[in-house]
């Protein structure tokens, strides 16, 4: 009996050391094709013989990644900040203030979350060409300063609030502003977590809409610039240096996520959305 | 309740404005263009219902959408079986399980342009990873991006790997709020560890599983950054995906009518298919 536990137990180690190689493998592979001499990367061995830092020297030669990774880090922080604000305080309506109007609201969340962003896509591009805003930061921010995901999660949250907080609070007279910000934030960490978490992602992975407002190179953030730069012919077609970019695409991720993995795995499983 | 209708009404403008600028003007005029010939520079010029009928004689706008859901027959079982076979295991007290869940998770947060650069290197057909490991179990060569029989299915093995580990999660959570007693029941009935999958984990997981279905068919109607960067839509358009159609329309032949239709007729798809999903697994369980 002691021997079938014991095979058991094995077996389900094998299963999970494979699924964990197989899933951290090419990502060590990577890391080290970025550090080898070109001619060795193919190589099985992942090993090189010489450490080289040639293929990030080339990459900063090649494109202004530097600039490009400003602007990713300006432009998520925006999102992530103003989605934070705003959806909380739509959020915040939608639970604690009594008005009219406010299940259409509701509802309309509901139908925009529903809606694919393959219809909006066009018309919005054209709106942001209307305004002016193609080649800006506006362009990059302002379409996703607010979001229904957001709001609902919060609402979601703040249901567990007790209302006596905000009755106490509004007794010593404090607005519905300074109750938000004051009363209602510190109670509600976890959700803000978890909507800072996958809105800083999805705005830093985020690559089909900077693809079509943005043409300007300066303006470029991380992950069009490193898709364009592994498609076009600046990068000579050297996976060393392709893969070096894509390394600095995903590294500040990976670092954060090391740290932080158990928060990235709890907000995302909770609200079912890949960021 | 004045004063409470205006500060609900000034706490609710954010979305307010945010509703009318970017989903209620951009469906109108989007419906509005689908019965409009425009390059954005000269104007727009009515056509009725040309693009739509456009649309129907289209090969391309076809075989876009079977080469998309042709991604997802062979996606969604290998994400849902993979998902299923991890969580489950994971479930079985093991020591390391933080570990093993973060390693799975790690693709889930990556760029999707990352994960693509990373296995077109590895699918390089001479000198890819892949490849060279058939080759010393001695098995041969498979044209992994090449060929367009392999293209599509490649791409679907890759979104899984990206994917799945996020439906593990999901899954494990479901497996954890099992009732024990369920399955103590079963084995005094002398129920075997299959029968036990198939008769209790299953049919106690069918709200998960609905949600990962669904969550992972939205996700696969979207796909676009792996063919666009990986095949740029071919070899012989086999790896074309609706939304790559809808953009290459859109931003390279500058037709801006006839995308929105396309646009139109994949909302009205994913509609309908998230739709049957949804009453075939509720009718099945």
């Amino acid at each position: 009996m002691k021997k079938i536990i014991n095979m058991k137990k094995f077996l389900h180690f094998s299963i999970l050391v494979l699924g964990a190689l197989s899933f951290i493998y090419p990502f060590i592979w990577m890391a080290f094709a970025t550090i080898k001499p070109e001619s060795e990367i193919m190589n099985l061995s992942i090993w090189p013989s010489k450490f080289t830092l040639d293929s990030y020297r080339a990459v900063f030669e090649k494109i202004p990644i530097g600039s490009a990774f400003f602007n990713s880090v300006l432009v998520s922080s925006a999102i992530t900040a103003s989605v934070l604000m705003f959806s909380s305080m739509v959020g915040y309506s939608l639970t604690f203030i009594n008005f009219k109007g406010k299940s259409i609201i509701f509802n309309l969340i509901l139908f925009t979350m529903m809606i694919p962003f393959q219809i909006t896509l066009i018309p919005t591009y054209i709106l942001i060409v209307k305004f002016g805003w193609t080649d800006s930061y506006m362009a990059l921010i302002i379409p996703f300063m607010v979001s229904g995901f957001g709001i609902f999660m919060f609402r979601q949250y703040f249901r567990s609030i007790p209302r006596d907080l905000i009755d106490a609070a509004r007794i010593d007279g404090s607005n519905d502003l300074t109750i938000l910000f004051r009363v209602i934030w510190p109670n509600a960490v976890p959700a803000m977590v978890t909507v800072g978490i996958i809105t800083f992602l999805s705005a830093w992975n985020e690559v089909l809409w900077p693809l079509i407002v943005i043409r300007d190179q300066t303006m470029m953030t991380m992950p069009q610039m490193v898709t364009l730069f592994a498609l076009g012919g600046s990068a000579e077609m050297q996976q060393g240096v392709i893969l070096a970019s894509a390394m600095l695409l995903s590294l500040p991720v990976i670092v954060v996520y090391m740290f932080f993995q158990r928060y990235f795995i709890e907000s995302m499983a909770s609200s079912g959305v890949k960021g | 309740m004045l004063h409470q209708t205006r500060t609900g009404w000034f706490f609710a403008s954010p979305y307010i404005i945010f509703f009318l600028l970017f989903s209620a003007y951009p469906i109108i005029f989007s419906l509005n263009l689908v019965f409009h010939r425009w390059n954005i520079i000269s104007p727009m010029e009515f056509v009725g219902l040309e693009n739509i009928r456009y649309l129907i004689n289209d090969p391309l706008f076809w075989k876009s959408i079977k080469n998309t859901l042709w991604f997802l027959f062979i996606h969604i079982p290998l994400q849902v079986v993979v998902a299923l076979v991890l969580a489950n295991t994971l479930n079985e007290k093991i020591r390391g399980v933080m570990f093993f869940r973060a390693s799975f998770f790690l693709p889930v947060v990556i760029s999707g342009v990352v994960v693509t650069i990373l296995w077109k290197n590895l699918y390089s057909t001479e000198t890819g990873l892949l490849n060279n490991i058939l080759t010393l179990a001695g098995l041969r060569k498979v044209p992994w991006l090449t060929d367009p029989t392999w293209a599509m299915p490649s791409i679907a093995i890759m979104a899984t790997w990206k994917n799945v580990g996020l439906y593990t999660v999901l899954f494990l959570s479901g497996v954890q709020g099992i009732p024990r007693y369920l399955y103590e029941a079963a084995k005094l009935e002398g129920a075997s560890k299959f029968q036990q999958f198939i008769h209790i984990t299953i049919p106690m997981l069918n709200p998960v599983l609905i949600m990962v279905v669904i969550l992972s068919t939205i996700g696969g109607f979207n796909l676009f950054i792996e063919p666009y960067m990986m095949t740029g839509g071919g070899p012989v358009n086999s790896t074309l995906s609706i939304v790559l159609y809808i953009y290459k329309q859109a931003f390279s032949f500058f037709k801006m009518g006839y995308a929105a239709t396309i646009g139109f007729a994949l909302a009205l798809i994913i509609f309908s298919v998230t739709l049957i999903q949804r009453q075939l697994i509720e009718k099945n369980y």
